[in-house]
């Protein structure tokens, strides 16, 4: 990593190394009995071994000038393995969560493993974690090969990398001894958050540096995708955590905003976290690797401007479908539920683009596992955005708000859509990187496929099912007038599809191990293929005219 | 001045509707402007240009 780094760069990377060990030791010290100063240690830690990493690189030889006719794919290296390894831990904890639900004594009794904390452990693990690593690996990668252009440095791509995995690290460590703002999919505390605008600043400026430098004159659609998934998730993250500390030595922070307003925000931020987190950005995903893969251009690509257009402008008021039946002004609400409801048209319009690409190619998505993993995430995109226009609406919202079904509803998009699409990334892009003739073991692939589809559709059948029940039976009235089952009687019923549920999981966590094990062994073990010539940046390629 | 509950709705129900409506127009001539089809032509084939295939 380091010896692909310029001198002045390595020298930066030091200095950095430094202000992050200053930091940590000032939080350590502020912090005094706090929790805050266990995260003091931790960013010291990452301090020190940064410092010794770039210290030990200095006076090594610097990279030739023969580097700029590659594309710069060290980073992206490095964001695909951090990704399965999160994968992996993260996809193991919601197992636990899910199991814990069946059977409560799997919380052994200790406060750091109890339902409550595990459960944020798992969530910012697969989204941010999991998703957002494939996200920042897979945007380098298209942002090089569409712009047909290098990364302009070698530096900030490892401080967006190091510095947002630095984060994720916080955040779940800071679960586990009770450290949270209580916000959904915004539980890090103020310091962890600055730390991430400060990553997310340098990751947007790194993206357009590269756009700016690109050879390709038009930029591919992509590419918008990837951008506005991270000006708008820049956005999001600093409204939603303007926040005053107790003090600068307490984990412990207020948010600005105040009841109501305050469930907005969060909201807004939530759902917008939904759109331009897993959806957006990993849209650019589907409109770069499924042609890729399926080597076939995108069916329309005025359509996919359309949907762009109506994601990114009709997402943004969406938000309030969260806080139906709520303190919140009736018609915020309907608004919500008007926006979410006309969503499902950019939405279907890009599922639809993606299955009209494949329309004339099943022959391949029969035979090649990696595409059928592009092709069902499609299907599940679908799926699920009309699944939750649907939800959105005041009524239907009125039986399943609260309920597994929401549950259900999430994870058809988070294991149908996101983690599917990431998977039919990650097998086209592997054996690209790291120069394989392809994967290790295609039968793998295979055996992944499968179960990760077998595990999402248990999952969300059992949470359909245990979501639809909850919501009938505290609606259910005697002819008395009075409620006729308890909250417990709902939760005794909860009781088998919670089991299908937690083995659901585990069959998507096997597949997600075995796909680990693939790439871990492409990387390791397959033959070197001959490089091609194709895959390098144009260094003096002309404009085309006309364009 | 005073900006009450009722006079923001008004102006969110109105100059927002509005203001979405000028925009799908804009990026509808965006997207249908005879002389912008060559190029997104291009742009959607060009990105397989790069021997990025899979390999197998």
């Amino acid at each position: 990593m380091s010896v692909t780094l310029t001198r002045n760069e390595r020298q930066f990377a030091n200095f950095i190394s430094i202000i992050i060990f200053a930091f940590g030791v000032f939080l350590a010290a502020a912090g005094g009995n706090d929790p805050l100063s266990v995260h003091g240690f931790i960013i010291i830690a990452v301090g020190i071994a940064g410092f010794f990493f770039t210290a030990d690189a200095l006076y090594k030889p610097e990279p030739t000038e023969e580097r700029l006719s590659y594309y710069y794919d060290e980073p992206i290296k490095a964001g695909v393995v951090l990704s399965m390894a999160w994968a992996v831990f993260a996809m193991f904890m919601g197992v636990w969560v899910a199991s814990q639900l069946a059977w409560p004594n799997l919380a052994f009794e200790g406060a750091w493993s109890s339902f409550g904390r595990l459960r944020p452990v798992h969530t910012t693990g697969v989204i941010f974690g999991f998703g957002g690593n494939a996200l920042i690996a897979t945007s380098f990668h298209v942002v090089q090969r569409t712009s047909r252009a290098r990364l302009p440095d070698q530096l900030s791509p490892w401080f967006v990398l190091v510095g947002y995995n630095l984060f994720c690290i916080l955040a779940v460590t800071g679960y586990f001894i009770g450290i949270t703002q209580s916000k959904e999919y915004a539980e890090p505390e103020w310091y962890a958050d600055i730390l991430l605008v400060i990553v997310w600043v340098t990751y947007f400026v790194l993206y357009l540096r590269t756009i700016a430098r690109r050879k390709e004159p038009h930029i591919y659609v992509a590419n918008w995708y990837y951008m506005a998934f991270i000006l708008v998730v820049a956005i999001l993250h600093v409204v939603n955590n303007i926040a005053i500390p107790v003090s600068l030595g307490h984990a412990k922070s207020y948010t600005a905003w105040a009841g109501v307003q305050d469930a907005m925000v969060q909201w807004w931020y939530g759902h917008n976290a939904v759109a331009f987190f897993l959806t957006a950005g990993f849209l650019g995903m589907l409109y770069y690797y499924l042609p890729v893969r399926a080597q076939r251009p995108i069916f329309s690509y005025r359509l996919s401007i359309l949907s762009f257009w109506g994601i990114t402008f009709f997402y943004m008021w969406a938000g309030s479908h969260h806080l139906h039946y709520t303190a919140l002004p009736h018609w915020v609400q309907t608004l919500g539920m008007t926006f979410s409801v006309m969503l499902l048209v950019p939405s279907w319009a890009s599922a639809g683009n993606a299955l009209m690409t494949l329309n004339g190619a099943w022959g391949r998505v029969r035979d090649d596992a990696t595409l059928r993993f592009i092709m069902i995430a499609a299907v599940f995109y679908g799926l699920s955005t009309f699944e939750g226009s649907f939800m959105a609406i005041r009524p239907v919202n009125a039986l399943s708000h609260y309920t597994d079904w929401t549950v259900g509803h999430v994870h058809g998009g988070a294991l149908g859509w996101v983690a599917m699409i990431t998977f039919g990334a990650f097998y086209t892009l592997v054996p690209s990187l790291w120069r394989r003739e392809r994967m290790y073991s295609a039968a793998l692939v295979e055996v992944h496929f499968w179960l990760a589809l077998a595990g999402t559709l248990v999952y969300v059948f059992a949470m359909w099912n245990s979501g639809i029940i909850q919501g009938l039976m505290w609606r259910t009235y005697t002819e008395e007038g009075s409620l006729a089952y308890s909250f417990l009687d709902s939760l005794v019923a909860m009781y088998p599809y919670y089991i299908a549920r937690a083995f659901g999981g585990l069959l998507f966590l096997l597949g997600t191990i075995v796909g680990a094990y693939n790439i871990w062994m492409t990387i390791k073990a397959a033959p070197l293929a001959v490089p091609r010539k194709s895959d390098v940046p144009y260094s003096d390629a002309v404009a085309v005219p006309g364009e | 001045m005073n900006i009450d509950h009722e006079s923001l709705v008004a102006f969110a129900k109105s100059w927002g509707l509005f203001y979405l409506i000028a925009f799908t127009i804009c990026v509808l001539i965006y997207t249908f402007w005879p002389s912008n089809r060559k190029k997104f032509d291009k742009a959607k084939k060009s990105i397989l240009d790069q021997g990025d295939e899979p390999w197998e």
